[in-house]
């Protein structure tokens, strides 16, 4: 279009009101088609004869943070290992139902499994780096996917993804010491540094904080906050004070169903169920 | 309230602080009750006793504060605990103020005067007197009772007392205008009336909290106001 084309297209704009309406309404719709990554639909999970899941269905909003919220044994960690098909591993577990990754089904028989995790991927409850240097933790994605043409490409990768994962500093002088060297809060960096070295869509983080000290837990979710600007992220947290400060958005899973989602501020201010209100206030269920 | 939670004595710190509140609530009610009654009497001790009442009113505010404060410090309430507990906040400082305003109503008694005429005046503020007194006690009960529906009536009522506001300001604006001798009293009296319409306008602020605390969403911001006394003051 050219400059004129585009005047003549703004000149017209202004003189119909109800046109601009129309753009504003055509534009709001694109964002809001936009915003969502990941959907599930009707999401059912067996474990063997055991029903783990039932018909479960969210959206998993882009560029922003979802946190699962409920009990122990809820399905929560479940579903989210449907995510990036990590039940695949677990035997006699059956997943039903339709989850779309960027609108692709991810459990199309076609899907190569390796590629998917690297698009959607997963941070741990423990922190488990490899036994390598800390280089070859961040590098070996990128490596096995073949990210980076050379050396130089390679510590580039390595470099960035540690800085952001607000590792960087604190361990750029020991860059080939084992990765499991480091504290407990350091090595849980270390991998979301590794998750995000094969620059994913998805970061699903299961419980990352739960055996870090309070001062890891912070950095951690202040890095949650960083990376939702460049990552969709969903997290299972069983701490709801930690769900409320870094998710925008919040689901509550109670025995395998998805009682309620919706904002995190509603959620914890005036959530619209009673049973998600009794888990977040702390009362019998 | 829904359920008991986990931890007991979280229940039992959540009932001390609604406790407090309705405590205040109570003492607010007598002590508007009675500054009025001092006005309209000219019963001096009884105002006595409204402004030392005030002392009463402000220490538990300072408790109230404190335990809330206490509360989130140590529960981190959520939901509808986190609710009560803001609303609590918020709920004591409108009732230590409707203590305040009492308390400034029961001080002008001795300077209204305990003549037959200033008797009279006096009475021009008895049925706002009573509206306020209505309605803080309708509002109060609608807490204790929780009943949501029947504080977004009462706050929309606030519209009367505003209203009768208007019509004391230009009853007392007539009696100052027929004897210049009646001004100190009226002038006195025009305070207590404004001291109402901020009571009664306290009471609002109650309704909206209370109605937050149990439903959940804030009530719209449209309040109806209908003080006209800036509009009567102007020069004909």
């Amino acid at each position: 279009m050219t400059n004129n084309q585009e005047t003549d297209t703004a000149a017209m704009n202004m003189s119909s009101g109800q046109f601009i309406e129309d753009q504003l309404t055509a534009d709001g719709r694109r964002a809001n088609a936009l915003k969502t990554r990941v959907t599930a639909k009707d999401v059912n999970v067996f474990y063997g004869a055991k029903q783990a899941l039932f018909d479960v269905s969210v959206n998993v909003p882009d560029k922003g943070v979802i946190a699962f919220i409920g009990p122990s044994g809820c399905g929560k960690s479940t579903f989210l290992r449907c995510l990036n098909r990590m039940n695949d591993t677990i035997e006699g577990c059956r997943v039903e139902g339709e989850i779309r990754l960027d609108g692709q089904d991810v459990y199309d028989p076609k899907i190569d499994v390796v590629e998917l995790r690297a698009r959607v991927g997963m941070v741990f409850q423990k922190p488990n780096p490899f036994p390598k240097s800390i280089f070859e933790n961040v590098a070996y994605g990128p490596k096995i996917h073949g990210l980076a043409s050379n050396k130089s490409e390679l510590e580039e990768i390595v470099v960035t993804s540690l800085k952001k994962a607000s590792l960087f500093e604190e361990v750029k002088d020991r860059l080939h010491e084992p990765g499991t060297g480091l504290s407990g809060g350091q090595q849980q960096r270390l991998c979301i540094a590794r998750a995000i070295a094969v620059s994913p869509e998805v970061i699903l983080m299961d419980e990352p904080c739960s055996a870090l000290d309070p001062i890891a837990t912070a950095k951690i979710e202040e890095l949650i906050d960083e990376l939702r600007e460049n990552f969709t992220i969903a997290i299972v947290t069983h701490s709801m004070q930690q769900a409320a400060r870094v998710s925008q958005r919040t689901a509550f899973f109670h025995l395998g169903v998805l009682v309620e989602e919706g904002p995190t501020e509603q959620i914890f201010t005036a959530p619209s169920d009673k049973r998600t209100q009794d888990y977040v206030t702390g009362r019998f269920g | 309230m829904a359920g008991q939670h986990i931890v007991a004595s979280f229940d039992e710190e959540l009932g001390q602080i609604d406790r407090l509140i309705r405590d205040m609530g109570d003492l607010a009610q007598a002590m508007v009750k009675a500054a009025t009654q001092s006005l309209l009497d000219n019963d001096v001790p009884l105002a006595q006793r409204v402004i030392s009442d005030d002392v009463v009113m402000d220490a538990r505010q300072r408790e109230l504060d404190e335990r809330a404060i206490a509360l989130i410090a140590k529960r981190q309430p959520m939901a509808q605990d986190l609710r009560a507990v803001v609303g609590a906040i918020r709920m004591a400082s409108d009732l230590e103020r409707v203590g305040d305003l009492a308390k400034n109503i029961s001080k002008r008694v001795s300077a209204v005067g305990s003549g037959a005429m200033q008797r009279k005046l006096s009475h021009s503020i008895d049925t706002m007197a009573q509206m306020v007194g209505a309605q803080l006690a309708g509002v109060i009960d609608n807490y204790v009772g929780r009943d949501p529906d029947a504080l977004v009536t009462l706050r929309a009522d606030d519209e009367n007392i505003d209203v009768q506001y208007t019509a004391v300001f230009r009853e007392l604006l007539t009696y100052m205008m027929e004897d210049p001798r009646n001004i100190t009293a009226c002038t006195h009296l025009l305070f207590c009336a404004k001291n109402l319409e901020r009571i009664g306008d306290h009471a609002t602020n109650i309704a909206e909290n209370a109605y937050y605390v149990m439903v959940g969403r804030q009530l719209p911001l449209h309040r109806p106001k209908l003080d006209e006394t800036s509009i009567s003051a102007r020069p004909a």
